[in-house]
């Protein structure tokens, strides 16, 4: 199991195209990946389990991965977050 | 038998075809008891594949037609058809309850629709509308209804629709759409602009069209004149295509006016300008012979987004226009958001009269960040060509000073910065508010130009909402009161040694024109397609002989004086 913590710094949070790409990234692996947020955990795989959550700037969250490829799974993901500007 | 139907004429020229009709398909979800959930299973992941395919083709004609931009909403909507919460909810309600494919998928989509429909934010609830969107598409093949979306459009039609969205017009093939006619809009609605844009006949606003025509009917949508003929007979398709075919040849004859300047019968000058709304149409523009961009509607990049578009993307936008324009004037208004155009994204409290309230200039002198960066990216777009800008609904001067304040603010800052900028940027106002038409003689001692924005200048001097059809009477270009706002702004500018525009829809409009040019107007900014048309009136127009009218028509007491007298003389 693999995870990492991260700061929201996009101004709008986490919306729509941003969200889109993250969703699309964790796709690409076969390991369970979550996302931790405000108390709540939805699967980073499911674009209206993140949208729903509604992130907003300045807020912390935390991604999670298990499986065979979870260590790959988060750093693909920690490169979309930094290259989409989205949280660090 | 044939039957005309009457409406707004929306963009000029004459189509026949079959009738398409666009209609959301009514889907009747029956509930029923399976046992064999792995077929049913099955069932549901065919109507996702195909669904998939679908939005697939349309996302990269998006891509193609419109830019990464807009089609990034279709990205979404493809990975809701993936997404495991939504996909794999249905299929354990198909094997628990032993419920069929269609009420499986409609609870669970239901479910997601409520739920971000009772979220506290402007922007999820839009987002309701996107699953309920997708949830449709796959519903519908479930069921095997038809669902016709335009990008399923494979042999020359005509659209007929209530009105076309955004991502309607997105998915239009231009060599199957020969044209179209909605129940709803008028000319400025978003439908009307498309299809001028688009270069295609478009009637709108027919009230009926949608009830009264079937799939596959002949239709002649004319959009010189506002008509749509259903079932026509043999002579009247003759008649239509002799119609087509002088309207085709007149065009001909203007096409021979694209490089030349625009000259009244007696050698007065005007700027013939056009507007646009994204770098896109700049090739309209230069193809129809515009003399410059009269206005550039920045608010385009601020839409149909989810968060403001950073100073870069915005100076990429205005150096593309500046540049392609290649030295020719190019009016750039700074964002004019509020009254019928939202954007979500901002979060702004409902007003309960939007068109008298928090918008346009006022809310750029108190939200200054985001005016500070639209500014910023003007600055450093301007060396690129020939930039004016332009500052809209103001109402005082103290707006305007304040405006141009922050300006020369961000100007110096980029100056001090080592960043180039023009020094030969003008700065002017849209006049649309009466208070500031009144005031026009005090305002050209400050600004460089004024652009009479006519559409709400007549909302706001006829106190009458151009969106309340119920009032649509009122919607007056020829009123002599209108036009004498207009002479006032006109006979300020030029006695300040500036120049009065008009970028309104009345500025391309026949019947407008000579008068306007007897009053003096220096610069006309119109749809793209209405330049030749203009460039070819008025030349045959004697500026001297029209303004010996003027005095009477400014006398004249109702509308319907002005417009009889401008048919029989000019």
């Amino acid at each position: 199991m693999a995870e990492k913590t991260f700061k929201v710094t996009s101004e709008s949070g986490i919306h729509a195209r941003p969200a889109t790409t993250l969703v699309n990234q964790a796709g690409q692996f076969s390991s369970d990946i979550t996302l931790d947020y405000n108390g709540k955990s939805v699967n980073l795989k499911s674009i209206m389990g993140v949208m729903s959550l509604g992130i907003q700037q300045g807020s912390s969250i935390v991604i999670k991965a298990e499986g065979s490829d979870a260590d790959e799974a988060i750093a693909a993901l920690e490169n979309v977050m930094k290259k989409e500007g989205l949280g660090e | 038998m044939s039957e005309k139907i009457s409406g707004i004429a929306a963009s000029a020229g004459i189509a026949i075809a079959k009738a398409f009709v666009l209609q959301n398909p009514e889907l009747k979800i029956e509930r029923k008891s399976i046992s064999d959930s792995a077929s049913e299973i099955e069932r549901f992941e065919a109507a996702l594949k195909v669904s998939k395919e679908e939005l697939s083709v349309i996302k990269e004609k998006a891509n193609k037609e419109l830019g990464e931009d807009k089609a990034a909403i279709f990205a979404a909507h493809l990975l809701v058809l993936s997404d495991p919460e939504l996909v794999d909810a249905v299929k354990q309600k198909i094997e628990n309850e032993k419920v069929n494919a269609e009420a499986a998928m409609d609870d669970v989509s239901s479910m997601f629709i409520n739920m971000f429909e009772s979220m506290d934010n402007e922007y999820m609830k839009e987002r309701a509308a996107d699953i309920r969107d997708v949830s449709k598409r796959v519903l519908a093949h479930l069921l095997n209804v038809t669902f016709t979306t335009p990008a399923s459009i494979t042999e020359e039609v005509v659209i007929l629709a209530e009105d076309l969205t955004p991502s309607d017009t997105a998915q239009l093939n231009r060599n199957f759409v020969k044209g179209f006619a909605t129940d709803i809009g008028g000319r400025t609605s978003h439908s009307a602009i498309m299809s001028r844009s688009m270069e295609i006949p478009a009637v709108v606003g027919t009230k009926t069209i949608t009830e009264n025509v079937e799939n596959g009917v002949m239709v002649i949508i004319d959009g010189l004149d506002g008509h749509v003929i259903v079932n026509p007979t043999e002579d009247e398709i003759a008649t239509y295509e002799e119609k087509q075919k002088q309207y085709q040849k007149q065009k001909a004859e203007w096409a021979k006016l694209v490089n030349e300047k625009t000259f009244s019968s007696d050698s007065v000058q005007v700027e013939l300008a056009a507007n646009i709304g994204t770098p896109a149409d700049v090739k309209g523009v230069l193809e129809n012979g515009a003399e410059g961009v009269g206005l550039y509607r920045t608010e385009f990049l601020y839409m149909g987004r989810d968060q403001l578009p950073t100073e870069e993307e915005q100076f990429k936008a205005y150096s593309e226009v500046l540049q392609k324009m290649e030295g020719k004037p190019v009016v750039i208004r700074t964002l004019d958001i509020g009254g019928d155009k939202e954007l979500p994204y901002l979060n702004l409290p409902k007003e309960l009269n939007p068109f008298l309230g928090f918008r346009a200039i006022r809310l750029c002198l108190e939200e200054q960040e985001i005016f500070r960066t639209q500014l910023r990216a003007l600055l450093r777009a301007s060396q690129y060509g020939n930039l004016k800008i332009m500052f809209p609904m103001i109402a005082t001067l103290g707006e305007f000073r304040a405006a141009k304040g922050i300006l020369l603010e961000e100007k110096e800052k980029l100056v001090s910065e080592g960043i180039e900028v023009s020094e030969s940027i003008e700065v002017g106002i849209m006049v649309e508010i009466p208070s500031t038409a009144v005031m026009a003689d005090t305002f050209a001692k400050e600004v460089d130009f004024f652009s009479i924005g006519t559409n709400d200048l007549i909302q706001y001097t006829m106190a009458a909402d151009r969106m309340n059809e119920q009032v649509s009477y009122l919607y007056q270009p020829y009123n002599p009161a209108i036009l004498r706002l207009v002479k006032m702004v006109i006979d300020a500018a030029h006695k300040e040694g500036k120049w009065a525009g008009m970028c309104g829809e009345m500025a391309g409009d026949p019947i407008a024109i000579p008068i306007l040019l007897g009053l003096g107007l220096d610069e006309f900014s119109m749809s793209a397609t209405s330049v030749l048309p203009a460039r070819s009136q008025i030349l045959s127009l004697s500026k001297e002989k029209i303004s010996a009218h003027m005095d009477e028509i400014l006398q004249m007491e109702t509308m319907e004086d002005v417009v009889k007298f401008a048919e029989e003389n000019f």
